[in-house]
């Protein structure tokens, strides 16, 4: 047996007789509830397990018409409790957490009297799988979402899922639940999808869901209502199988042990028996429990769910001032990503001022533009579109900022101008307005120095696009107030944004990180590596991006101009690319061709050494070159800790759970120990214990 | 403008089985039992379009909390009518769902709409009788209503006063009846297809399903007799006697005759004439008698023209008030065949419909009946009638 866990909050399984109109008998119904409302979800570990085996006996007593299971209140179950998974102490353990959830839901499908599953509200990972094992499911439309996320962790839906999932819904299907939506940011099945897929009988509107569930179980055992379900095809499965690895291959690399592991459990499901099935599915998950990608996945998972809502050193929410009006200079594109997304977010005035009427017109016209475009896709009700546009006005004259609680500027990334911006504003604004910079590489501290009140001037660096990329680095400057910077936390939290508070050093996190990794990059094919192996070189740690796309993103210029200021500030780290120059010079989108490949033209620019690297040393470079540039920026105070050095990194570089963001990465690799001399993580804390 | 009075009629009603306070629907919510029922008529009759429903008028005594909130339009939205289906709350105490029936018929009847829901809901378990009421001081210093008048059991016992030939015997076999004829009702699966079975949660015991009444009991005369009377000493009305503190809802569609026929809804009962009459409050319990008198006055009927009586059972007493002045017998078979309120419960203002969804089912399968009579007594001194014509009778041919 597994030992006790450790605080596991137990989801009770209670069960009910009950009797229903039209049916002879009783029927059981087993309703999961672990005492908590929907805030904390039902979660199954080893006692929650050992209840649902205990309820199953009783109701199989009492020889019932049926068994149902059921949720409490907007949650069916949201599957394994992984705080479970660092508990166990050995592979015999991690297979017993297997074996255990495999024993008690069979039990479900080898009933003799018929199971359903009424899936009432959220059904994620163990809980899906617990009604993928009945014999028919209903589903709410007021669910929340169904998915079979563990890839994205790093596991494998080890409970039946990889089994059970293809055989009912087609290798297609499984194949996106299990492993696609994962890995496209945790992507979720809302219910009119899941029953559309087939993963559920039926649909019924929240309002009476488990009344009609109940009668349409009474139904189907009667033997009035049949229940059919497509054919699922074989022929296509190995083929499907194959374009899936191949996807995965270019994405991952093979980095992802859990997306293989899954991959090959999914092509066993075609022909081998269930428990043939269920025994690899084990194996799989004890293989997993004790790989490094697994632990780093974990504590990814932790990061984004519970470090991006508190902010580690953000000051007394208390202090926060009200926000209702806010300014914004500047009425270019960004300028009008901003307002657009300050007024949907905060819903208080916000107003764009730019040097001309035209300017202000097209900044104000974009934001009405893309409400509309929100409307006509059906994300946003028309009283929610009149209100967001009404809310954004445009103005030549600065003294629309008079009565403004918080102004950002984005102009022109140039310090004399930003001083020049805030001279002019400060003679405007109320002295306790809160003044935000979204300058990505500048110091907040110079911009404020000729301030009179510089203590509430803060960074506000976004990431782009600014809608979409959750990460919001709120900087302190030198006399940075508290007040100041708990009412930026406080709009940041509004805004959506997973806020990290950084200290007003070159670059902050990001981009300091990903210009030092480029750096390297760039310095290699400076010294004459092949453009080819550069951009692969880094491909083992199954990156979101190739080096050479990233620039591409971000443009040559952008990217020169920073590396120019980061070399400027640590010229012994940072260099500067004179091929980078070249091709900002040529007027060259990158090196690549709109088509991904190296444009010959832009390799014809080049001038280059002859010294190149293979592709492991120039990995080894560009790893030894984070893991040096961290360690000083953990030692400088640029953030508390190393955790918010990855929060950063997978929240604004979209870098991968299975990395832990890059310090767990760094310290497995003992690339952390070679150049710095010591772990950024305690063993076990981001990766198997000692 | 010329205007000509329509027909309304009785489509269909339905209710959720009848609980006990603090029992079965302790864990749910009051406005959910009345959704419940709204949704499971426009399931019952698809041929109805959810836009033709214009108007939902909902009665609840106590209008606080989940009761509260304009409950007829909140449950139009919560049980997934238009946002154009307007609604509204309606209150008379025990008669609020008879009292939302009779609105929406006038409604329809001078043609400011075709088609409504009326319906009721009470939770006595989430919301006691009288609270947060707040008398005006006046009743007691102007001595305008005698105290016990806020009293319903208190009534009772006042009308036995006034009425010494009914008796504690009389009563209890009355009650007894009662029971026994729900009994034999729920046996021949009379009451069953009124009900809309309703998911109950426990947090201790999980997810269920109410779908049978929780108050109906097997007694006798025997053990009706011992039972304590609280509101006196030596009393006469006892919990045996009259009906519980009961939780449930009930709804129904009522619509212009001619609409009902073009839509090809059912059509249960058709409206005759309705009667409310205040009477002196201390003796509420007396008010069906002048209410009843109204409405037969007012359609050119007399008793004998009634062939089935639907009497809502709040006491015994005063429903023997009523048989006696119409000189009816005790256990005549016209009333109340399927038993009342004693037996199945009285969630105050939600009974009204019961009444009328019952005695329409008992139209569709006596066709020898015309006319039927739902009527029942309301707190602070009132009675209110209707009275229903049998669509089904054939008495004509």
């Amino acid at each position: 047996m597994t030992q006790p866990v450790i605080n596991e909050v137990v989801t009770k399984a209670l069960v009910r007789f009950t009797t229903i109109p039209g049916l002879d008998g009783e029927a059981a119904l087993i309703t999961l509830d672990n005492g908590h409302d929907h805030t904390k979800p039902n979660t199954l570990g080893p006692g929650g397990l050992a209840s649902l085996d205990a309820a199953i006996d009783a109701a199989i007593e009492r020889n019932p018409r049926f068994i149902a299971v059921t949720g409490k209140p907007y949650i069916f179950c949201v599957g394994a409790d992984i705080t479970v998974i660092p508990q166990a102490r050995g592979r015999e353990d991690a297979l017993e957490t297997g074996r255990l959830g495999h024993r008690v839901f069979k039990r479900l499908k080898d009933s003799q009297i018929p199971t359903f599953a009424f899936v009432n509200g959220a059904a994620m990972g163990g809980g899906l799988e617990l009604a993928l094992h009945c014999h028919y499911r209903t589903l709410s439309t007021g669910a929340a979402a169904l998915a079979l996320p563990e890839v994205s962790l790093g596991l494998v839906p080890g409970w039946g899922g990889t089994q059970l999932l293809p055989n009912l819904v087609g290798i297609i299907n499984a194949a996106t639940v299990i492993l696609s939506n994962p890995l496209m940011m945790n992507k979720m099945l809302k219910p009119k999808q899941a029953r559309e897929m087939g993963i559920a009988d039926e649909l019924f509107e929240a309002a009476d869901f488990l009344e009609r569930s109940l009668e349409w179980a009474a139904g189907v055992v009667r033997g009035d209502i049949a229940v059919e379900r497509p054919e699922i095809d074989r022929d296509s499965w190995d083929g499907v199988l194959e374009f899936a690895k191949a996807t995965l291959d270019e994405k991952l690399h093979g980095a992802h042990p859990a997306a293989y592991k899954a991959l090959e459990l999914l092509a066993l499901a075609k022909d081998a028996p269930f428990s043939t099935g269920t025994a690899a599915e084990d194996e799989a998950l004890a293989d997993l429990v004790f790989s490094e990608e697994l632990r780093s996945g974990l504590y990814s998972f932790d990061l984004v769910q519970r470090r991006a809502k508190r902010p580690a050193g953000a000051p007394d929410k208390g202090l926060a001032r009200d926000v209702n009006k806010v300014g914004i200079v500047g009425a270019g594109l960004m300028a009008s990503q901003l307002a657009l997304l300050f007024a949907r977010r905060l819903e208080v005035p916000v107003v764009l001022t730019d040097l001309d009427q035209a300017r202000v017109d097209k900044g104000v016209g974009y934001v009405h533009a893309e409400v509309d475009k929100q409307v006509a896709k059906g994300r946003m009700d028309t009283g929610k579109a009149a209100k967001i546009k009404g809310l954004v006005s445009g103005s030549v004259d600065k003294g629309a900022f008079a009565d403004a609680d918080f102004v950002i500027e984005a102009v022109f990334e140039d310090l004399g101008v930003k001083k020049q911006v805030w001279a002019e504003l400060e003679k405007i604004v109320k002295p306790e307005a809160v003044l935000a910079t979204n300058t990505s590489s500048l110091s907040v501290t110079a911009m404020a120095a000729d301030l009179e009140h510089p203590e509430r001037v803060v960074g506000f660096h976004f990431f782009n696009p600014v809608a979409m990329m959750p990460l919001l680095e709120i900087v302190r400057a030198e006399k940075t107030d508290d007040a100041a910077l708990a009412t930026a936390f406080a709009v940041g939290k509004k805004l959506k944004k997973s806020c990290v508070l950084v200290k007003d050093a070159p670059a902050f996190v990001v981009n300091r990180l990903l210009t030092r990794f480029l750096g390297e990059v760039f310095a290699a094919v400076d010294a004459g590596t092949p453009l080819e192996v550069a951009n692969a070189a880094i491909d083992p740690l199954g990156l979101p991006m190739r080096p050479l796309a990233l620039l591409q993103l971000v443009g040559p210029a952008v990217a020169h101009h920073v590396a120019e200021t980061m070399h400027t500030a640590f010229p012994d780290r940072y260099g500067v690319s004179a091929n980078l120059g070249r091709i900002v010079e040529a007027g060259k989108p990158g090196f690549l061709t709109s088509g991904g490949e190296i444009d010959p033209e832009v390799a014809a620019l080049l001038q280059v050494g002859d010294s190149p690297l293979t592709s492991d040393e120039l990995r080894n470079r560009a790893l030894e070159a984070l893991a040096q540039e961290i360690r000083l920026m953990l030692d400088e105070g640029v953030v508390a800790e190393a955790q918010d050095i990855d929060l950063c990194m997978i929240l604004g570089a979209g870098w991968p759970f299975h990395l832990g963001g890059v310090t767990p990465y760094l310290d497995r690799t003992g690339v952390s120990e070679k150049v710095t001399g010591k772990r950024f993580l305690p063993k076990g804390a981001a990766s198997l214990p000692a | 403008m010329p205007r000509t009075v329509r027909d309304v009629v009785f489509v269909d009603g339905v209710r959720t089985p009848f609980g006990k306070a603090g029992g079965m629907y302790a864990n749910t919510r009051a406005d959910d039992l009345v959704i419940r029922c709204i949704r499971e008529l426009l399931r019952r009759n698809p041929q109805l379009p959810p836009e033709r429903v214009e108007e939902v008028a909902i009665a609840a005594t106590t209008q606080i909390g989940d009761q509260g909130l304009t409950l007829g339009r909140v449950a139009a939205l919560l049980a997934g009518l238009p946002k154009t289906t307007p609604g509204y709350s309606i209150d008379r105490m025990c008669a609020g769902a008879m009292t939302a029936v009779t609105t929406v018929s006038s409604s329809i009847a001078m043609g400011a709409l075709d088609i409504a829901i009326a319906g009721g809901v009470e939770h006595m378990g989430r919301h006691p009788m009288g609270e947060g009421v707040d008398p005006n001081p006046r009743i007691i210093a102007e001595k305008l209503v005698d105290p016990s008048a806020l009293v319903m059991g208190s009534t009772a016992e006042n009308l036995h006063d006034r009425l010494p030939e009914i008796t504690k015997q009389r009563v209890d076999a009355f009650a007894l009846a009662s029971q026994q004829k729900t009994a034999k009702a729920y046996a021949n699966g009379k009451l069953q297809p009124d009900l809309v079975p309703v998911a109950v949660r426990d947090p201790e015991a999980g997810w269920g399903l109410a779908s049978v009444d929780e108050a109906p009991r097997e007694t006798s005369l025997e053990k009706l007799a011992t039972l304590k009377t609280p509101f006196r000493p030596h009393g006469r009305v006892t919990a045996g006697n009259a009906a519980g503190l009961n939780d449930g809802a009930t709804a129904a569609i009522l619509a212009a005759e001619d609409v009902a026929r073009e839509l090809g809804l059912p059509v249960g009962a058709r409206l005759v004439s309705y009667g409310f009459v205040g009477v002196e409050p201390e003796i509420m319990g007396y008010g069906p008698v002048p209410s009843t008198e109204k409405a037969l006055k007012i359609a050119g009927l007399t008793i004998d023209d009634i062939g089935l009586f639907e009497l809502n059972e709040a006491f015994a007493v005063q429903v023997l008030a009523f048989l006696d002045h119409f000189g009816i017998a005790d256990d005549d078979p016209r009333v109340n065949p399927w038993g009342g309120a004693i037996a199945i419960g009285h969630p105050l203002a939600s009974s009204g419909i019961r009444l009328m969804t019952q005695l329409s089912r008992q139209f569709a399968e006596r066709p020898d009946v015309r006319y039927g009579v739902t009527a029942m007594c309301i707190g602070i001194g009132m009675g209110g009638t209707v009275i229903w014509e049998n669509p089904a009778w054939e008495g004509n041919k």
